[in-house]
């Protein structure tokens, strides 16, 4: 976990007082709504279809029993008893009030916690691989590396105005479990043929408008560069990207325009000017980091077995449970989308039970996926079976992890004055339709993902089946899409072709399960079949 | 008819104007005529709404019913909640606004 020193707490709390002091200045009439808005903005304070949207920062979305409570006890005291974890590993409220807004960020600080860089044009919470310091396939933890960025890009002056937001993901292995390859800068660390460690840097990736996968710009950034490198980055962004037109303003856009080759060469030039300005942290300062993350007291010699009696349990165990680098363990998670259920909402009283799982079962920590879900990243084997009972017994045990049923569905227009259309109503239906006719286990691996408008909030860009809800002449319509993928062999969906109804997206995703059903060869998946056998007979099976 | 709405400055809650003052509910929303602007303007200076804005609804047999789908659930709460909109004993009131 990461720890709060003397001068953090102090930033929080003055940030604290500051908003407190912001917020009644604007209900007392000192502040208008235009005065006031980039202010609340800056700490995470939206104005939703509903009320107020608080969005807490959870950094990499790593979360200690006792944070996840305060979280619990927010939902009970100032919300309606939920809250909504979110594809940026985030947190959000969603019946927020203005003069409660200060009370709040002071419970979040009391546990290390703010809502500071969770809007705005700004640098966003860092996301990371969900397992870190867990699977077994890394070749470093990658926490060290995201929670040096954090510090970095926090309050950052120079990175305060970018032209768009900027959103950093940093994964250690070769599997890509955090959508590396489509955040506006991805960093792998890797390690080379002579066993150094360094940064792969792949800038230019993001969804939204304009889906882009991001190019490799370097291989390999020495790892006391990273900061240097990031900041080289960044500024040719700042120095040129697009302030004029807000939809050409992300770092992907610069990057195409100008293209990888002279973004990479402008980034070079000012990168060899900032390494003779000296500003990477001194290597204390990441050593420091480091032992924020050292592992936990793993017991020697656990059981590695597992007691598979029970056949329910066996079946959870074997869906959501992901292998541990060490013996005797696993990384449990937790899905938060119950056959029918919103997905990503977790009542108060869930969130208390899962910190109460994680602090008993897991040395004290939990975390937030991208996918909505949440992982116990250390478990012993041999208290799996008890775990899955706590978690059977509150509605928190469906055994779907990236199944048709396990669905990124964004707030949608039920709660997002963006939106065009509503989200959760579609992914409920799917997944009760999926549940109902018994496919959902024969078909596998299949990731759905769904937006409420063209933002991709919901990354319908790269599910494997995505939706997009369109407004058509005032009437919600759903647009499918096809092939893509946010994992290591990243891919942008194609869409179908014309969009379909509420009740036609559920039987067209059900359609185009079908044609997998009927086409798939021996393992493959549904974006294997699909990528063999192309878009076609899917097209004929949905408009014939 | 051409109804006002905006946010509660404290609370957030989603407010129509009946005419006289803000109301919770959007069956009380009064047509502002060709005063929308003039309104909007002076409720917003004295902070008895946030955000305001006009929009085109009917009224109907049950009530009011904005033109825009986003209004109309506004008016009512999340549809996939329905226990925390404005009409938690209502099963037929989700599907109204659709
Ligand atoms: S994708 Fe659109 S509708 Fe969904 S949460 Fe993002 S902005 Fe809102």
């Amino acid at each position: 976990m990461y720890q709060y020193d003397q001068y953090d707490q102090a930033m929080v709390d003055a940030r604290v007082a500051e908003f407190r002091d912001q917020c009644q200045r604007r209900i007392d009439g000192k502040l208008t709504e235009e005065q006031f808005k980039p202010l609340r903005l800056m700490n995470g304070l939206y104005l939703q279809l509903h009320a107020y949207m608080l969005r807490v920062a959870i950094p990499y979305g790593t979360l200690s029993g006792r944070q996840m409570r305060a979280l619990a006890d927010i939902a009970d005291k100032f919300d309606r008893k939920y809250g909504h974890f979110t594809t940026r590993q985030n947190i959000q409220y969603n019946w927020i009030k203005l003069e409660d807004a200060g009370d709040i960020l002071a419970e979040l600080a009391k546990v290390e916690m703010h809502a500071i860089q969770t809007s705005g044009n700004c640098i966003r919470n860092i996301s990371s691989d969900h397992f870190a310091g867990a699977a077994a396939d890394e070749v470093t933890d990658p926490r060290p590396y995201a929670e040096l960025l954090r510090q970095w890009s926090s309050f950052h002056p120079e990175f305060s105005y970018l032209p768009r937001k900027f959103k950093f993901a940093v994964i250690a292995s070769d599997t890509d479990r955090a959508a590396m390859r489509l955040h506006d800068i991805g960093i792998q660390i890797v390690r080379n043929e002579a066993g150094e460690l360094g940064a792969a840097f792949y800038v230019g990736g993001g969804m939204g408008r304009t889906p882009m996968i991001a190019p490799c710009i370097r291989q390999f950034v020495p790892l006391d560069q990273l900061i240097t490198y990031s900041e080289a980055c960044l500024r040719v962004y700042n120095r040129y990207g697009r302030r004029d037109n807000k939809y050409k303003a992300r770092i992907k856009i610069l990057v195409h325009e100008l293209g990888a080759e002279e973004y990479t060469r402008q980034v070079e030039a000012e990168f060899a000017h900032l390494l003779e300005q000296g500003i990477e942290p001194p290597f204390a300062e990441l050593a420091r980091i480091r032992t924020f993350f050292e592992d936990p007291a793993f017991e020697a010699g656990a059981a590695d077995e597992l007691d598979r009696s029970d056949p329910d349990f066996a079946v959870w165990a074997d869906r959501n449970t992901h292998p541990h680098k060490q013996a005797g363990y696993l990384s449990a998670v937790i899905s938060l989308k119950p056959v029918g259920g919103i997905p990503g909402d977790a009542t108060a009283d869930q969130m208390r039970l899962m910190a109460q799982l994680a602090e008993d079962y897991s040395f004290d920590e939990c975390r937030v996926i991208h996918t909505q879900n949440i992982v116990l990243p250390h478990v012993r084997k041999a208290d799996l079976y008890a775990v899955w009972q706590k978690l059977e017994a509150s509605g928190l045990g469906t055994p779907n992890l990236d199944q048709v049923g396990d669905i990124i569905a964004c707030p949608g227009l039920d709660y997002c004055s963006l939106a065009n259309a509503r989200s959760i109503p579609v992914a409920q239906r799917i997944s009760e339709r999926f549940a109902a006719n018994g496919k959902g286990e024969t078909l596998g691996e299949l990731k759905l993902k769904i937006s409420g408008c063209i933002n991709a909030c919901g990354h319908h860009h790269a599910g494997h089946i995505g939706i997009l809800g369109v407004d058509k002449k005032g009437v919600e319509n759903y647009q499918l899409l096809l092939g893509g993928s946010e994992a290591e062999d990243t891919s942008l969906g194609k869409i179908t072709g014309p969009g379909f109804s509420e009740d036609g997206i559920v039987d067209a995703v059900e359609t185009a399960a079908d044609v997998y059903l009927a086409q798939r060869q021996d393992g493959e998946r549904f974006l294997d079949t699909y990528r063999r056998i192309g878009m076609e007979p899917f097209k004929e099976a949905l408009y014939g | 008819m051409n109804i006002l709405t905006g946010n509660d400055l404290k609370t957030g809650a989603v407010i129509w104007w009946d005419g006289a003052g803000w109301s919770l509910h959007l069956d009380d929303a009064a047509d502002a005529g060709d005063d929308a602007a003039a309104i909007i303007a002076r409720e917003e200076a004295a902070r008895r709404v946030n955000a305001p804005y006009a929009i085109n609804a009917e009224r109907t047999g049950s009530g009011v019913r904005p033109a825009h789908i986003k209004d109309r659930i506004r008016g009512l709460g999340p549809t996939v909640r329905p226990d925390l909109t404005l009409k938690p004993e209502d099963p037929q009131a989700v599907h109204e606004v659709i």
